[in-house]
């Protein structure tokens, strides 16, 4: 496989010029189908992802929300296949599909799920790279960040000389705004904000179709996290890549996600364009999310919250898992799992017995839809108050 | 370079301490050691004033001046590489631990670096490979951890030392062939050294290894789960660069665990070495202490502490170097 983008990399003033448009179709290129995760063995085993269904489309941006422990990092894990132990995939797929080659032919696609050692280990990094949400912790506190870079080219891209590699990784952190110099540097030597920096640098090295972004932003301070978003999807508009953005904070997701899952207790609940979920959520959960942020203006009113709290997974609720502390829950919600499935006459996806049958949903979740999705730009968000403070 | 010299520092105090006890202990202990050789030569003979006086100068014990005065020239002495004459060994002390040195450094030198190589393998490799046929190494590290060095040597004497009653495998008395070779430059005397260094060898190792064993394994496991070794991982390096990420990690503590441990293994070779009759400072040491010859005792005490403390200071200087974080506390 070719690796457009990186290869043409030159002179920081062209820093990872694409060779191809990015590839915004919205074709699927990484597409989960069924996934489900346990912790832990037979009767004891913990699911902690059920039967979950999630396609990210060629560079788009995908959020998924939930609360900790709802299960989203678990389900970016095992479908990279890099879960934990004891964690356990007990079953699914995860369809990989690498971009089409320089002539048009459409490249095979992989069932990550079922791939050998080998094979995983081609797709990884140079494919699907991951951020995580502690820098400090995913670099290596031994070797200077050079030494991480050049270990990384080495291994992917056999061809390169010492110095290009030096030269490449020099490229790359000037395109998430730090200098060369900082090659020569330990991870306990920069700042937070630096390392995470440097980690996304890492993450762009091969020119990655899809970046996992699991909390990438929480260590930080809102400042920080704010220019390191607008860092990232910059790079995002110009290389094109897709990613899986992992937060608790819904908040963030709707300025920068194109579409927003939301996630509880092991289940994809609701599915839809993120301008959809934020202004008219259909699930009460998503709903209840929404109203524990304050608006910056407007009226004052009671902030309502979600009562009770997250199931425990080993003792989940018969039926719906949220119908406990849902205020709308009827008596199907405590017999029958809901299943995440299309609405009628919208893009959207949710799981809720509410929106199903004879049922009818209360008027806070049945908001018309916003006219026009939000075209998928770069967020335009002035930060200089932020910055002012 | 400065944590260093800080290090460098603390080290030379307690040397100083270390110095200072061991001149303190015999003087205030019941029954000081003149008048333990006034009354052996006295029982080959007289002992007149002169006498008293020659044994006092002999042996740095002058009663007659102070405490203090005995202290700076104890001092002066040791700075001079003069630690006192041995009555037993009628020899000077600095000389006879020079002949006893190489025996038992050679010996603890190559027992602890094959036991720490090898333990620190085995424990990555038991680490990574968490859950197979290689668990059953993990009781019988334990044993071996908790086993007196004492005992094991008496057991592998048995079963493999010559004067042993099975396997009759292996010399275990002395430290050579002392009936049948000539000391020097000559192959037979090489070839004998190492074939008595074996056992007591195999015993400092197999004592002290389950320790590093145990001590790598656990750091491992929990380095294992560290963020660096999933990225190392998602990164797609070769399986071998994963396990150097996490091992590379791992080994930091129980680089820092080793200056604890080496204590121990000196500890544990003075009692190897009585049981094979070795002929390195520990032997000696219990030599020197059934013939009350306290001078000799003091000096290899002397040496024994400096040894233990350079092999410290040695454990705090690869840490430095393998630690990045570590050069930069000041």
């Amino acid at each position: 496989m070719s690796i457009p983008g990186v290869s043409e990399m030159t002179s920081p003033g062209t820093p990872l010029a694409p060779g191809h448009a990015p590839d915004r179709s919205g074709d699927p290129v990484l597409e989960i189908r069924g996934l489900c995760v346990d912790y832990g063995f037979g009767d004891d085993a913990v699911h902690a992802v059920a039967d979950c269904d999630l396609t990210l489309g060629r560079g788009r941006v995908l959020g998924l929300a939930g609360e900790s422990g709802s299960g989203k990092s678990t389900l970016a894990m095992a479908a990279i296949r890099l879960l934990r132990s004891p964690g356990v995939i007990t079953g699914g797929e995860v369809l990989f599909h690498p971009r089409p080659a320089s002539d048009g032919e459409p490249a095979t696609t992989m069932d990550l799920l079922a791939a050998g050692e080998e094979q995983l280990r081609a797709v990884r990094w140079s494919e699907i790279a991951i951020v995580l949400q502690s820098a400090l912790n995913a670099l290596n506190p031994v070797s200077t960040i050079g030494a991480q870079f050049d270990e990384l080219l080495a291994t992917h891209r056999p061809g390169l000389g010492r110095a290009s590699r030096r030269d490449r990784a020099g490229d790359l952190l000037e395109l998430v705004g730090m200098t060369p110099e900082r090659l020569r540097s330990y991870p306990h030597e920069m700042s937070g904000g630096m390392r995470q920096r440097a980690m996304i640098a890492m993450a762009l090295a091969l020119d990655p179709q899809v970046m996992i972004l699991d909390e990438p932003t929480t260590a930080l301070d809102v400042v920080t996290q704010r220019e390191i978003l607008e860092e990232l999807m910059g790079l995002r508009d110009r290389l094109g890549f897709a990613a899986l953005f992992i937060t608790h904070d819904l908040s963030l997701l709707v300025e920068f996600a194109d579409d927003i899952a939301v996630m509880y207790a092991g289940r994809l609940m609701e599915r839809a364009p993120a301008a959809s979920l934020f202004r008219a959520p259909r699930l009460p959960y998503t709903y209840g999310l929404l109203h524990c942020f304050p608006p910056m203006h407007g009226e004052r009113y009671r902030m309502e919250g979600i009562p009770g709290s997250p199931p425990d997974l080993r003792d989940l609720p018969p039926g719906c898992a949220f119908h406990p502390r849902c205020q709308w829950a009827m008596p199907q919600c405590r017999q029958d799992v809901p299943k995440l499935e299309p609405l009628a006459g919208s893009p959207r996806e949710v799981a809720c017995w509410l929106h199903r049958g004879k049922a009818t949903a209360p008027p806070e979740l049945k908001l018309p839809d916003p006219a026009v999705t939000r075209p998928r730009t770069a967020p335009v968000i002035d930060t200089s108050a932020e910055r002012a403070v | 370079m400065r944590a260093l010299l800080r290090r460098l520092g603390v080290y030379l105090l307690a040397a100083w301490v270390a110095v200072t006890v061991s001149f303190l202990l015999p003087r205030v202990v019941p029954g000081n050691p003149v008048a333990g050789a006034i009354a052996r030569a006295q029982s080959s003979g007289i002992c007149n004033a002169y006498c008293v006086k020659a044994i006092e100068e002999q042996l740095g014990f002058n009663v007659h001046t102070s405490l203090w005065l005995q202290y700076v020239q104890y001092l002066g002495n040791l700075v001079h590489g003069n630690l006192g004459f041995s009555w037993s060994e009628n020899a000077p002390v600095t000389s006879l631990i020079a002949s006893y040195l190489p025996w038992t450094l050679g010996l603890l030198g190559v027992a602890t670096i094959l036991s720490f190589i090898g333990g620190t393998v085995i424990g990555v490799i038991m680490a990574w490979r968490r859950g197979s046929f290689l668990d059953w190494l993990l009781p019988a590290a334990t044993f071996f951890q908790a086993i007196p060095y004492f005992f094991l040597a008496l057991v592998l004497v048995l079963i493999f030392g010559e004067t042993g009653s099975m396997l009759k495998w292996f010399p275990s008395l002395y430290g050579y062939d002392i009936y049948g070779v000539d000391p020097g430059m000559n192959l037979p005397y090489i070839a004998s050294i190492i074939g008595h260094a074996v056992l007591p060898a195999l015993t400092v190792i197999l004592a002290s290894m389950g320790g590093f064993i145990l001590s790598m394994r656990n750091q491992m496991i929990t380095t294992m789960d560290e963020d660096f070794v999933l990225v190392a991982r998602a990164k797609g390096l070769h399986t071998g660069k994963v396990v150097w990420y996490a091992a590379r990690n791992a080994l930091l503590p129980c680089v820092s665990n080793f200056s604890v441990a080496i204590s121990l293994v000196v500890a544990g070779q003075i009692l190897v070495e009585i049981v094979f009759n070795y002929p390195g400072i520990g032997y000696h040491l219990y030599g020197a202490l059934g013939a009350l010859d306290y001078t000799l005792v003091q000096g290899i005490f002397v040496v024994i502490t400096l040894v233990v403390l350079a092999a410290n200071l040695l454990a705090d200087t690869v840490y430095v170097l393998i630690d990045p974080r570590a050069r930069l506390e000041a």
